[in-house]
């Protein structure tokens, strides 16, 4: 579905990432842990196609197509979503018609009639059941006056409604309680199938245990390091990331 | 004889001690005599002057006088390194004689070489009376200029008393911080048996390339007398410059500090605090120009008025074409006390950039009535509660103040004009 | 990638004025110029009553003595106020008997506003009347308005048939000598509407006035008339357009609000007169004096969509003289091109416990300039006077100006005024995040706009909201709508 090939891509002149190669197949979770600053949230944006970032070399193919020539909005039609980790206000924008805009142009870019009113309020009951979201929320402006908790709640619950092909997950454990970590890993799982696929990027494990990967990547200095099964993020935790810098640092 | 006859016939009467060697060039003296000649007094329906009525100045019969005081009873921070202007007029037996390494102190009169060559170059004369006038007839001021990376530990303090009836006082300042330096200067404005006395000065300060530099600004003037103070700020890139202006006596007091942020990566901080009573007129005019990118400056001004009084502030942010990531912020609160306080609040923003972060907030109120009886009911007598209520309220300015000795200063002021009571 | 900065500016640049056909009904008018014979010829043209010429004629010996202000924050080439023409008319000015009775043209026009009568009748039950070239041409629902007592006509007609409230009330809150473009507009005045709304009564519709100017070198000076009486309510609504063309015409109305004791009166504007064209040529010159009066426990509230004009300079005010009495401004001023704005609102507070709220919302594009300016005045007996104001700005380009000049006056010390101002850019955040979700540019910025709009575009009824909305889509065309 993803295929990253020798990823490179630079802010403000400075290398961040420096050669990435990532394989994500349907139905597969990754999770891309590492220390701050390897450049995790930097392959998020490069992917959702930040603009400040320069891509210097290397290639990202999605369902085949090359997508780093894509413009943000069309790789968002096309199926790829991402949870940010610091989500947007907007002030005086319901979420509802927010995400009834964005469901339409999806639809539209694929050929699809537009959704009836009856059949997206539907929608939005059913969805935001999903992560215990209070109806409420759904007619407040986007993430205005949100908890923390509630905007992450909010962007799992928009992956819901817009049904992606594939989920990066910029560290959007951070700052949840256990209880809401749960409510969201648990999203996340009920939105799981084997044609869509997730990426999940965190700092830390414990979102690991709900979202079971099926590899674990470590990301340093703008690499993957190592790749392995979901063990290694119990080792990762343990261990913490210092034996990774001390493995190789040059 | 009235200051709209004043000016002529005062290039007679003032003891130009500067004879042959002026504080500013001969041309630019010209240029303020001409401006002087064309420009009508500014009334209410002057923009700039649309709050302040200038009538008892315009009316008031002044004159320049030397007067020698055998004592400075007025000095805040003893080991300030310290100079004392009387009337306009340096008084040497007053000020300090040394000063540590990399600063120059001293009075213009003093200077043997003009080497001012910056003088009056940053300050606008055209359709500005009281620049003009102290161009023109300024008597005396303080060169103050800091080498480069040097830091003065000790608080540089400038104090300029006014004493007799209607005497006329015209200060010029220079303050040059050079490039990594950083200082901190006390300039404080005081009366002794003074009675309508009228001062105009102006500050010409440069802040250059990553200098930080701090001016607390204390006036506390007989109520009779008039102060127009202007300070015509420079700041160079990376540079950091912070004026606290305090106002609590005075009759009529006009602030005009006009900013001019022309580096990338400055910092400015514009902090006031005015309280007033009696039939005091105060007004803070100040203007940060935003001339180039990735700036701050933040402005707080707070203000209690109480009987007859009332204060007028006008604070003007510019942001110009292309100084974009600029977050600038300014703030006003007023409370006032009696019924016949008034207040006007003019917070203005003129933005020409798009990628800027700006806001203003005015305020205006009387103390919380639920708050004092609160206060009130744990005890607290009437008095002190409005004491607690006020220094809350502008305690948030004073809490700006970095030097122990000049918040001694303010505290023990309020205490003696106000007893801090303030009756509702 | 993808639609940027510049693809918007272009496209901003680009979008046309969807109002600037011209309609060719031939027209009666005045010559160039303006003096005592034009003033008495207006007069007789409209076979006027002597008190009323003799208004005019005041009013023009105290114009002729005034200045043109230039404090506002515009620059602009100041009219000739003898290269226009005063008086331009349909000429077929007689009465229409029926709807069936106006001219084919004339309906054609209203129709290509947006407007058609019939349309309105039908649908909204809107009563409409139609002012072009300064002449009321059409006033609709007036046998249904006058069961109620109800007057709504033009202003002529007005001051044929109720010469008595014209002449108590007009005048009486914008006075001859309030600013130099009021004191043209009373001596030149052609036309405008009328309203009266008795003791007691509820207007059950909203009462709806378009005006046009149609003819070249002519300027509009309509003045319009609301009262209404003790206990009652109107809800009026005002809109505007113009035709392209390569001069500047010149609009100077009056318009006067009373509300007496407990009555309340809702003013909804939506301001699209030519803006001029990409390169700031031509467009009307809007100079606009709006004030109300407002007696005890009485509400007045301004509502305004102002998306037209080369230049603007418009304050509708609210005096607060009664006890209790409220005043409310709210305001989306959208300035794009060369189009410059400077508008806000005054409130003076006079009675005890007024009160009033004040939300602006200005959005610069292009190489435009927009101010808000606006006055807070407490007086020494307005006793726990209340003020909220909140002046936002949003900046589309880096050539375009926004500015705030608030003025505060505070005279009473139990008065609680509270202003806040801010100026953003629209968020490149913002804008990600909705492109992240699959939004366009053009609708996330549309969104964002409405959305920063809201609290103003709320308070409008609703049909006039959907046509804000849609002439905000017009005036950010592309991008920005």
């Amino acid at each position: 579905m993803l295929k990253i090939e020798n990823l490179h891509a630079s802010i403000d002149g400075k290398e961040i990432l420096k050669g990435l190669n990532l394989d994500v197949k349907a139905g597969e979770v990754h999770a891309i842990m590492g220390p701050n600053g390897a450049g995790k949230s930097t392959l998020a944006s490069v992917l959702a196609g930040r603009e400040e970032y320069e891509i210097t070399e290397g290639t990202v193919a999605f369902e085949g197509k090359d997508l780093l020539e894509m413009a943000t909005e069309d790789r968002a039609r096309e199926g790829l979503f991402l949870a940010f980790q610091y989500p947007v206000e907007i002030p005086g924008v319901s979420n509802v018609n927010f995400l009834r805009t964005a469901l339409n142009e999806i639809r539209e870019y694929n050929g699809q009639e537009q959704i009836s009113a009856k059949d997206f309020m539907a929608l939005v009951r059913e969805k935001s059941a999903i992560v215990e979201l209070d109806a409420k929320l759904a007619s407040r402006s986007v993430n205005e006056g949100f908890s923390g908790g509630e905007k992450k709640r909010n962007e799992i619950f928009q992956m819901a409604m817009l049904d992606p092909k594939l989920a990066i997950l910029d560290e959007t454990d951070s700052g949840l309680d256990i209880d809401a970590l749960r409510i969201v890993a648990n999203g996340v799982i009920t939105l799981k199938s084997d044609k869509n696929a997730t990426i999940v990027i965190t700092h830390y494990q414990r979102l690991l245990d709900y979202i079971v990967p099926d590899f674990v990547h470590v990301l340093y200095d703008g690499k993957i390091v190592k790749s392995g099964p979901k063990e290694l993020a119990l080792e990762l935790e343990e261990k913490g990331y210092d034996w990774i810098k001390a493995e190789f640092q040059h | 004889m009235n200051l709209e006859t004043i000016i002529p016939e005062m290039a007679a009467s003032v003891n130009w001690k500067l004879e042959g060697k002026h504080l500013l060039s001969e041309d630019l003296r010209k240029k303020a005599l001409s401006v002087l000649e064309n420009m009508p007094f500014p009334t209410t329906r002057t923009e700039a002057w649309k709050y302040t009525r200038l009538a008892k100045i315009r009316n008031g019969n002044f004159v320049a006088r030397q007067e020698q005081l055998a004592s400075n009873r007025h000095q805040i921070d003893l080991n300030a390194i310290s100079l004392v202007f009387v009337n306009g007029h340096f008084a040497s037996n007053l000020s300090s004689s040394h000063f540590p390494d990399g600063i120059k102190l001293l009075a213009l009169s003093q200077m043997e070489v003009m080497e001012l060559s910056v003088l009056g170059n940053t300050l606008p004369l055209e359709g500005e009376l009281f620049n003009a006038f102290n161009t023109a007839y300024a008597t005396d001021g303080v060169y103050l200029h800091i080498s480069a990376n040097m830091h003065i530990k000790p608080v540089i303090e400038i104090t300029h008393i006014v004493t007799g009836t209607n005497t006329i006082s015209h200060l010029r300042n220079v303050i040059v911080a050079e490039a990594f330096s950083k200082a901190h200067i006390v300039q404080q404005y005081v009366t002794e048996n003074a009675n309508t006395c009228f001062t105009n000065v102006v500050t010409e300060v440069s802040v250059a390339k990553n200098a930080f530099l701090t001016i607390d600004k204390l006036q506390y003037e007989d109520e009779s007398c008039f102060t127009i103070a202007t300070e015509q700020v420079t700041q160079a890139t990376d540079s950091n410059f912070t004026i606290n202006t305090l106002t609590l006596n005075g009759g009529l007091v006009r602030n005009n500090l006009n900013i001019a942020v022309n580096g990338q990566n400055c910092e400015t901080h514009l902090n006031g605090a005015y309280i007033l009573k009696g039939s005091q007129h105060v007004d803070n005019h100040t203007v940060v120009d935003h001339t180039v990118a990735h700036c701050v400056s933040n402005e707080l001004y707070k203000g209690v008025i109480d009987e007859k009084a009332t204060a007028v502030f006008n604070g003007k942010v510019f942001v110009r074409k292309d100084a974009q990531k600029i977050n600038a912020f300014q703030s006003n609160g007023n409370v006032l006390l009696s019924n016949d306080a008034t207040v006007n609040s003019k917070p203005e923003l003129e933005i020409y950039a798009d990628d800027v972060k700006c806001s203003h907030g005015s305020t205006t109120g009387q103390l919380d009535d639920e708050a004092i009886f609160y206060l009130r009911a744990r005890g607290i007598g009437e008095k002190a509660a409005r004491q607690l209520m006020v220094g809350a309220f502008v305690g948030d300015v004073f809490g700006k103040l970095t030097n122990e000795a000049v918040k001694t200063r303010v505290d023990q002021l309020l205490q003696e004009r106000f007893e801090w009571d303030f009756v509702g | 990638m993808g639609y940027t900065e510049n693809d918007l500016a272009k496209d901003l640049e680009n979008s046309e004025y969807k109002f600037g056909f011209t309609t060719n009904i031939e027209s009666d008018r005045a010559p160039n110029g303006l003096n005592e014979t034009i003033i008495r010829y207006i007069s007789a043209k409209k076979e006027e009553p002597e008190w009323l010429l003799e208004y005019r004629l005041k009013a023009f010996r105290i114009w002729s003595e005034m200045k043109e202000p230039n404090w506002a924050h515009v620059h602009y080439e100041k009219p000739d106020f003898q290269a226009i023409s005063y008086y331009a008319a349909p000429k077929q000015t007689k009465k229409y008997e029926s709807w069936d009775d106006v001219d084919p043209e004339l309906k054609a026009t209203m129709a290509k506003l947006g407007i058609s009568m019939e349309e309105q009748q039908r649908l909204t039950g809107v009563a409409v009347d139609f002012v072009m070239d300064s002449v009321s041409v059409a006033t609709s629902f007036k046998a249904k308005l006058g069961e109620l007592g109800i007057i709504f006509c033009s202003f002529s007609e007005a001051v044929k048939e109720h010469p008595e409230l014209v002449k108590q009330y007009m005048g009486s809150v914008v006075p001859v000598t309030d600013n130099f473009y009021a004191a043209l507009n009373s001596a030149v005045f052609t036309d405008g509407s009328f309203c009266y709304i008795p003791k007691g009564v509820r207007c059950p519709m909203e009462l709806s006035t378009y005006f046009r100017i149609n003819e070249a070198n002519t300027g509009q000076f309509e003045r319009t008339l609301v009262i209404a009486d003790e206990g009652s309510y109107v809800s009026y609504l005002e809109g505007c357009t113009a035709p392209q063309r390569d001069e500047n015409q010149l609009h100077a109305a009056v318009v006067e609000l009373i509300a007496l004791n407990d009555a309340e009166i809702k003013y909804s504007t939506v301001q699209n007169w030519y803006p001029g064209d990409k390169d700031g040529k031509g467009g009307i010159f809007n100079f606009v004096t709006k004030r109300g009066l407002c007696e005890t426990n009485a509400k007045i509230s301004w509502t305004q969509v102002e998306t037209g004009s080369a230049v603007t300079w418009k304050y509708p005010s609210c005096i607060l003289k009664g006890d209790n009495s409220i005043g409310e401004f709210y305001s989306v001023a959208v300035t794009n091109n060369y189009q410059q704005a400077d508008t806000g609102t005054k409130m003076i507070h006079l009675g005890k416990n007024t009160k009033s709220t004040i939300i602006s919302k200005g959005i610069s594009a292009g190489k435009s300039q927009n101010s808000y300016r606006g006055l807070v005045q407490i007086h020494k007996n307005a006793h726990n006077a209340r003020n909220f104001s909140q002046c936002d700005s949003l900046l589309m380009t880096d050539e375009c100006g926004a500015h705030t000049f608030p003025y505060i006056e505070c005279k009473n010390p139990s008065a609680k005024i509270e202003h806040e101002a801010t100026t953003s850019k629209i968020g490149e955040d913002q804008i990600f995040y909705c492109l992240q979700r699959g939004i366009s540019e053009e609708k996330a910025i549309s969104l964002i706009v409405n959305g920063y709009c809201k609290e103003v575009l709320n308070q409008l009824p609703m049909e006039f909201a959907v046509e804000a909305q849609k002439l905000l889509a017009i005036s950010l065309e592309g991008s920005v709508g």
